[in-house]
């Protein structure tokens, strides 16, 4: 029972031009020879193909995936066959190897146009889109670390959807802490690889019948290996065996323990696996022995931001639903209004209602201009003209990935939340979208890495690495967009730099205090904070993100039709918000990190 | 087989639009463009027909500014190997105006098979293609649901109510093409970037002349918001009262 005549769209479409070309000057790219090939033209095509398969391929069974979870028949996983027919099309469009190099089979697409693209698939049904993007970052390690005989055996399958990849890092033992895992890997006495014994949970996809074969990445131990991070390596385990020719055969020993009933997310399978249970397990070396965490942790970046690219595309999904919705829903009238005779108004007169639709447009666009300036980071840091882009764009992108993970999935619960009520009783019922986005997302502030544990990795290691490299790296560039925006003849656009000085000079300042004071500090109470302090920072870079989007926003007005210009007035518009509502909250947090505030420090497990 | 599309370039008229303000079309601003659908299913047919052959060239032809572009890039990235833009500041409401620019191109291209879709799907005419058949003096088959190509002649099928029909004819000949016959496929991205270095010409378009013209495009008046009158079978009495009394359809 959808509204009559709702159609709303996944994503504004004008957001994605608007934030891809104006803000971020994508088109600039195709000066480099990685993206030579390109053209801004050839990016709108891409980005349109992602939006019809996602509107045609994704977004029809988004409800029914949820409705109908995975289910175990006879040892086999079922899924509804919609999911099959769409991560089909994805992989056929190219958008499985669309960022990797020619050279491997991909379409060397700039990971800033692909991040965009992604994000229609994330909107439109982020259950299924799971089974093509494990895959594609899957294929991405074997690209980068296999040999060339793996490169030949897998990618081409992976490529185009016949085989799957999973990552199989968790176990039940070790799940924030990877150090702590425990999966075993025997030489086998013939030398042509490995037997692995052990269990992973919560894999994603470990299990289901539409692809030919599934690919896990392993995380194991080589007998004998070091104890801690330094003796984990990576694997290749087939589900099937793999013949000379590339056909699937036998199964491989890797038993489906079980299928995890979740809250949302509910159409990719989270899967049990005994590798090894009963019968032996196979796998092959990726790269060198020990380095299997080193390996994960150089794709973590992408892995994160993709992260956030899906919280930020259900958080843009919610608010234009909640959007289209309070223009046709018909509430009320306006205090003004004494006449009860007179009809009553869309509920988007009211101002309230104006007010939860600002901070969900405040929040999404501003996630996504976070993820897109990651996503074009990681493409700086490939292929900028120097040395020195290039660091820089590596330094950025250490301070920004944890932000980038874990802002985006805290805050667009809030957008969701908002969402919800816009549509009052409607939005808490399942006939409408909203409830399943709030569910789907809430799964991104827990895996890859929780928000406890990116904050810990911000504070504890990105904040201290080369001695404050990336943060003052990341100071300089928000100062340039201040100063920038301080030099045009716009008294908006000044107030607005005010205002991200304010927030950015905090930031400075707050860190300096807390690194005094927590050189003598006890390391644990100098930590015990963490999370204040990513708020604090994610608030300050997202506000610098609007800033720079009030400014591209200007600039756009000075040509723009009528119609285009009303976009453009609602940026400027939502970067006041910003300012004015989101930033200062960044004033108490301020105050708790610089303190060492010890209070929850101190709290003891009795006094509970 | 050479085989020419003609394809128009449409809004996507499933989301809530607006008129223009001056009422004679909708205000584009904010909505998404396509190719027509029914001329997509002949995209994807002629690209079929030229796949199972073996050999041949599918050209796709657009009438209109310059964001006719748009989707003649997108047929090449599906996989047509050229494209031709008769340039022209407005497409004319007047089919006869249009049919005469495209019989104009397509005189002495060699075409084997002349493709349209059945009807536009944002002003439904459904009358260009007929009347390039007839400007080119060829045979026209409207509204196939299946076509065959084989031996210099083409099979189509044509669903009737309850029925369908199969004719065959001599090429060249116009087809216009029904829904049924192919799903469009999805421009590849290696299809996008092979799109780049295909050819596609602007001509002007040489119009024909106009015997109507559009005076103005409306919505229909908004209808009231239904009414809930209770459940099940308590319902029915007043329902039935209703239907008698304000409706007045019992
Ligand atoms: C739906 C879903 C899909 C998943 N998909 C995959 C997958 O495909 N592959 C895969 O390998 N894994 C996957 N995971 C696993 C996921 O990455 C882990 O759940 C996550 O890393 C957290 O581990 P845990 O659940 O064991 O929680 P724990 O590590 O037990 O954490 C519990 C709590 O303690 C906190 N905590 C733990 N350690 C610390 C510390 N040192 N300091 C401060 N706080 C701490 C955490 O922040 C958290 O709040 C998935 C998980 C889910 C829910």
């Amino acid at each position: 029972m959808q509204i009559l005549g709702m159609s709303a769209p996944l994503l504004d479409p004008r957001d994605v031009v608007f934030q891809l070309f104006d803000v971020l000057d994508t088109d600039a790219l195709t000066a480099r020879p990685r993206f030579a090939e390109g053209s801004r033209e050839m990016y709108e095509a891409v980005l349109a193909t992602a939006r019809t398969i996602a509107e045609e391929q994704l977004a029809p069974h988004r409800q029914r995936n949820d409705e109908h979870e995975p289910t175990v028949v006879n040892g086999q996983v079922v899924l509804i066959p919609e999911v099959g027919v769409a991560v089909q099309a994805m992989a056929e469009a190219g958008f499985i190897g669309a960022s990797l190099d020619a050279e491997a089979g991909g379409m060397q697409l700039p990971y800033s146009v692909v991040a965009a693209a992604l994000g229609w698939f994330d909107a439109a049904n982020v259950a299924t889109t799971s089974y093509a993007l494990l895959t594609s970052a899957a294929a991405h390690l074997i690209a980068t670390f296999g040999t060339a005989a793996q490169r030949e055996r897998f990618l081409p399958a992976m490529l185009t959807g016949h085989f799957a990849g999973t990552m199989a890092l968790t176990e039940p033992d070790a799940g924030s802490s990877l150090a702590d895992v425990r999966t075993t890997a025997t030489p086998l006495p013939d030398g042509s690889g490995y037997a692995l014994r052990g269990t992973k949970i919560w894999i994603s996809g470990g299990d289901q019948e539409i692809t030919e074969n599934i690919i896990h990445l392993v995380l194991a131990r080589i007998d004998g290996a070091p104890a801690g991070v330094k003796g984990i390596s990576l694997f290749a385990v087939a589900k099937r065996t793999i013949d000379a020719d590339g056909r699937s055969g036998e199964l491989n020993g890797i038993a489906l323990g079980g299928l995890i009933h979740k809250m949302g997310w509910r159409g990719t399978t989270s899967t049990l696996l005994n590798f090894g249970e009963r019968t032996e397990c196979r796998g092959e070396l990726i790269g060198a022995p020990h380095r299997g965490l080193t390996y994960m942790f150089q794709m973590m970046n992408e892995a994160r931001i993709g992260v956030g690219r899906a919280a930020t595309a259900m958080a843009c999904a919610a608010f234009q639903y909640a959007l289209e919705y309070a223009r046709t829903r018909h509430q009320g009238r306006p205090v003004s209004e004494k006449d009860p005779a007179r009809p009553p108004v869309a509920i988007i007169e009211h101002p309230d209602v104006r007010r939860m639709l600002l901070e969900q447009k405040a929040i999404a666009e501003g996630a996504f201009a976070l993820i897109l300036e990651c996503a074009r980071l990681v493409d700086d840091e490939r292929t900028a003209p120097t040395d020195t882009e290039r660091a820089t764009a590596r330094a950025l992108l250490e301070v920004l990935t944890p932000i980038a993970k874990s802002f985006p999935a805290i805050v667009g619960q809030e957008a969701i939340s908002l969402a919800m009520q816009t549509l009052g009783g409607y939005g808490f019922a399942r006939e409408y979208p909203i409830e399943q986005h709030y569910r789907d997302n809430r799964l991104n502030q827990l895996h890859e890495g929780t928000n406890g544990i990116q904050a810990l990795d911000l504070l504890g290691r990105k904040v201290r690495q080369d001695d404050g490299a990336g943060l003052r790296a990341l100071l300089e560039r928000m100062r340039a967009t201040v100063t920038a925006a301080q030099a045009q003849d716009d008294d908006t656009l000044r107030a607005l730099a005010s205002a991200c000085t304010v927030g950015i000079e905090r930031l400075e300042r707050t860190t300096a205090t807390w690194a005094r004071a927590s050189a003598t500090a006890d390391p644990a109470l100098a930590l015990a904070n963490a999370s204040a302090y990513l708020d604090l920072t994610s608030r300050v870079v997202v506000g610098w993100l609007w800033l720079r989007q009030a400014m591209a926003a200007s600039r756009a007005l000075a040509t723009a039709s009528p119609s285009h210009a009303e976009f453009l007035h609602g940026k400027r518009q939502a970067a006041a918000y910003w300012m004015r509502w989101e930033l200062p909250k960044t004033e108490h947090l301020a105050s708790l990190v610089a303190d060492l505030d010890a209070i929850p420090f101190a709290m003891r497990d009795a006094w509970f | 087989m050479k085989i020419a599309v003609c394809i128009k370039r449409v809004p996507d008229m499933d989301v809530r639009f607006k008129i223009a303000p001056d009422a004679k079309g909708v205000d584009e601003s904010g909505l998404k463009f396509d190719i027509s659908d029914f001329d997509g299913y002949a995209v994807e047919a002629a690209l079929q027909m030229k796949e199972k052959l073996g050999v041949g060239e599918v050209v796709t032809i657009a009438l209109g500014p310059d964001s006719v572009q748009e989707i003649l890039r997108k047929a090449m990235s599906m996989g047509v190997d050229r494209s031709v833009q008769l340039k022209a500041d407005a497409v004319p409401a007047d089919s006869y105006a249009i049919a005469t620019a495209l019989a104009a191109e397509l005189q002495g291209g060699g075409y084997d098979l002349i493709m349209f879709g059945r009807m536009s799907i944002d002003t439904a005419h459904g009358a260009t293609g007929a009347m390039v058949a007839e400007l080119l003096g060829l045979p026209c088959v409207t509204a196939c649901s299946r076509l065959e190509i084989a031996d210099g002649k083409g099979t189509a099928r044509r669903e009737l109510e309850g029925a369908y029909e199969t004719l065959t004819f001599p090429l060249p000949a116009v087809v216009t093409i029904d829904e049924g016959i192919a799903r469009p496929r999805y421009p590849s991205l290696k299809g996008i970037m092979a799109a780049k270095k295909k050819p596609l010409d602007t001509k002007p378009a040489q119009l024909g002349a106009t015997a109507f013209t559009l005076d103005t495009m409306a919505l229909p008046p908004e209808r009231a918001a239904g009414r809930i009158i209770g459940e099940g079978v308590a319902a029915v009495p007043e329902l039935v009262r209703l239907l008698k009394e304000e409706a007045k359809v019992l």
